[in-house]
């Protein structure tokens, strides 16, 4: 704990509100909403479906407008969309028209402007091998499977250096198997990385063994943080090791204990 | 090597071939022999069935227009004129037959008189070539025009100049249609304002397109001495046929996956690369739909607008032919009429060809 208290706060969320107008008034998503993400840390957002979990992640990312309240990234208020938050989306959504290397590329061009061609091309070329397609470079993004688009994914993430990561329910749409072998990916390059991440999920199991903080938000409309578990389980975590921890229970137990609610 | 056959034939539109081959080769017998039956045997059967068809209707508007004239001279001549005429015309005499709907045959042999007609053409046209090489190479020397051989357009001349004017027609509506649509497609405020514009030009007929086209050409082009009515034909194509490529660009840029414009807004990727690397491959399929219409549509105009402007080629035939009235004049309107939708036919095949080409879609 004394570690990660002294590290500097990376991402805030202040007095943060969302409201959908309707015809019937204003319908609120999120409101009054606190959060304090420091440096290095590793936070999932775990919650009832409908209760504005990805509204927020999509603010914080810059794709959706804030109604009221501030969101700040490394001491900066943030304007729009941007590459120092990169997003891992549900669905891959990797161009199906470029190979895995292009579809890398295009965001590493825009943060490595100043590299050299082979500066970048070997950018690509590690994090694509990091999660697994070294051999798959220039295969077109419509020919792989679900799971390896979604590999893709995070490679292109990963890629781009950011200074917040966000996922959105990223395995959301894998099957279990691959699910495992993505998480297993995501331990791997993260614990490399150690970039802040913010994931919202449904998966319980998935939240413990990635994060450092788990978010409990209460039902929506008007949601808020409604408890916060500490995972405490050192890293590096491994699969087995972590879901062996008799305190993986007893987390697992009182996350499942508050969803109830 | 044989996949690579079938890739080919099913690339080029001959995919139907596959299980005739599949069957020389001896491969799953029962299931070829049905696939051949459905996709080969009965296809031809057809044809056959429409050719009879044709035949006995034929045959019948023969005999109903050769009573016709029977009675016709018998009321104005007498009975012997008529007993004449009818003589004449079951003597397959050229000059009393009754002119109607020809049958097969005569459409074939009108075909055969075209290309007849062509051949001899192409012989004058070398001939003349040869004899004024050396005038030319003189008059080139001078500075002056060559001289060119201004005889009567065979039939496959009239196919190429139609051609022509179909693709300049086409060009002109990509050119113009395609980045209007992608402008339209990206700004909404754009596209609800401009969209009544277009609702209400898009059905306009041809015709009136090609009285616009020419009221505006004649005018700024008075003083050139251009193919005027060249440049009113292609241009009125292009008007007629660029809608379909308009309003599916439109569609296409405005329907882009939000999940890739939300990349691209993540990535803060430049508005050209944007347009040029995310939102036009992503559209190129409804694009690439637009296109095929407007080519199809433009083919289909194109006659008509010939024969109004006047303009050489498939559509000037046609009404020259039924001006004519010529006994073998109806069988080559015949001709004339499946070369045009043969054309068509093939037009619309290259274009899905090159679809596939370029599509991320197919792939």
């Amino acid at each position: 704990m004394e570690t990660v208290t002294a590290k500097k706060t990376m991402l805030e969320c202040v007095n943060l509100k969302k409201a959908y107008p309707t015809p019937k008034g204003d319908f609120v998503v999120l409101e009054d909403f606190q959060l304090k993400i420091k440096e290095e840390e590793f936070i999932s957002i775990i919650g009832h479906s409908g209760c504005g979990k990805s509204t927020l992640l999509t603010m914080i990312a810059g794709l959706n407008d804030i109604t009221e309240g501030n969101i700040i990234v490394d001491a900066n208020r943030i304007q729009g969309a941007g590459p120092d938050r990169a997003v891992v989306f549900q669905s891959p959504s990797l161009f199906p028209w470029m190979t895995a290397m292009e579809n890398v590329m295009i965001g590493v061009k825009q943060v490595f402007a100043h590299g050299t061609k082979k500066q970048r091309e070997d950018i690509c070329k590690y994090y694509l091998d990091k999660v697994g397609l070294g051999d798959s470079f220039h295969q077109r993004a419509s020919s792989l499977s679900q799971g390896m688009q979604q590999r893709v994914g995070i490679a292109r993430a990963f890629a781009l250096k950011p200074k917040v990561l966000l996922l959105d329910e990223p395995f959301g749409m894998l099957d279990s198997m691959t699910r495992v072998e993505l998480q297993d990916v995501l331990i791997d390059v993260w614990a490399k990385e150690k970039i802040t991440a913010v994931m919202v999920t449904h998966d319980v199991d998935e939240a413990i063994l990635l994060s450092d903080r788990v978010i409990m938000m209460t039902g929506g409309p008007y949601a808020k943080v409604g408890d916060v578990a500490h995972i405490e389980i050192e890293r590096p975590r491994h699969r087995k090791t972590t879901i062996e921890d008799p305190r993986f229970y007893e987390y697992r137990q009182y996350l499942l204990n508050f969803l109830d609610h | 090597m044989e996949t690579k056959i079938l890739n080919a034939l099913k690339w080029s539109g001959l995919g139907f071939l596959e299980p005739l081959i599949k069957l020389i080769q001896g491969k799953e017998k029962d299931k070829n022999i049905r696939l051949v039956l459905r996709q080969i045997v009965v296809p031809v059967l057809s044809v056959f069935i429409f050719l009879g068809v044709c035949n006995f209707g034929a045959s019948y508007l023969y005999n109903k227009e050769r009573d016709i004239k029977i009675e016709k001279t018998r009321s104005v001549q007498g009975d012997a004129a008529a007993a004449q005429m009818a003589e004449c015309i079951d003597s397959s005499d050229l000059s009393c037959k009754p002119n109607s709907l020809p049958s097969p045959a005569d459409v074939k042999q009108g075909a055969i008189s075209l290309w007849n007609d062509h051949k001899m053409i192409s012989e004058k046209k070398s001939a003349f070539k040869e004899k004024t090489a050396a005038i030319n190479k003189q008059r080139k020397e001078q500075g002056l025009k060559a001289i060119t051989y201004t005889g009567r357009p065979s039939f496959v001349d009239q196919i190429i100049t139609s051609l022509k004017t179909v693709f300049a027609g086409f060009l002109l509506a990509a050119f113009f249609a395609i980045p209007v649509g992608i402008v339209l497609g990206l700004s909404e405020t754009l596209r609800s304002s401009i969209n009544w514009i277009i609702q209400i030009l898009k059905p306009v007929s041809p015709v009136v397109w090609l009285l616009l086209v020419s009221m505006v050409v004649k005018t700024v082009m008075a003083n050139s001495d251009s193919d005027k009515a060249f440049i009113i034909s292609f241009i009125s194509v292009g008007f007629c046929s660029m809608w379909a490529t308009l309003v599916n660009t439109t569609m296409g840029v405005s329907s882009v996956n939000p999940d890739y414009i939300n990349v691209s807004k993540v990535l803060r990727l430049s508005v050209f690369s944007n347009i040029f690397k995310v939102i036009l491959p992503a559209s190129i399929p409804m694009i690439f739909t637009g296109l095929r219409i407007t080519l199809s549509v433009a083919w289909m105009v194109l006659i008509a607008i010939e024969l109004l402007a006047q303009s050489p080629g498939l559509g000037s035939f046609v009404w020259e032919e039924f001006q004519n009235g010529a006994n073998d004049s109806n069988a080559k309107i015949i001709v004339a009429m499946f070369v045009i939708g043969f054309i068509g036919f093939m037009l619309d095949r290259v274009m899905m060809f090159i679809q596939k080409l370029i599509s991320f879609e197919a792939k």
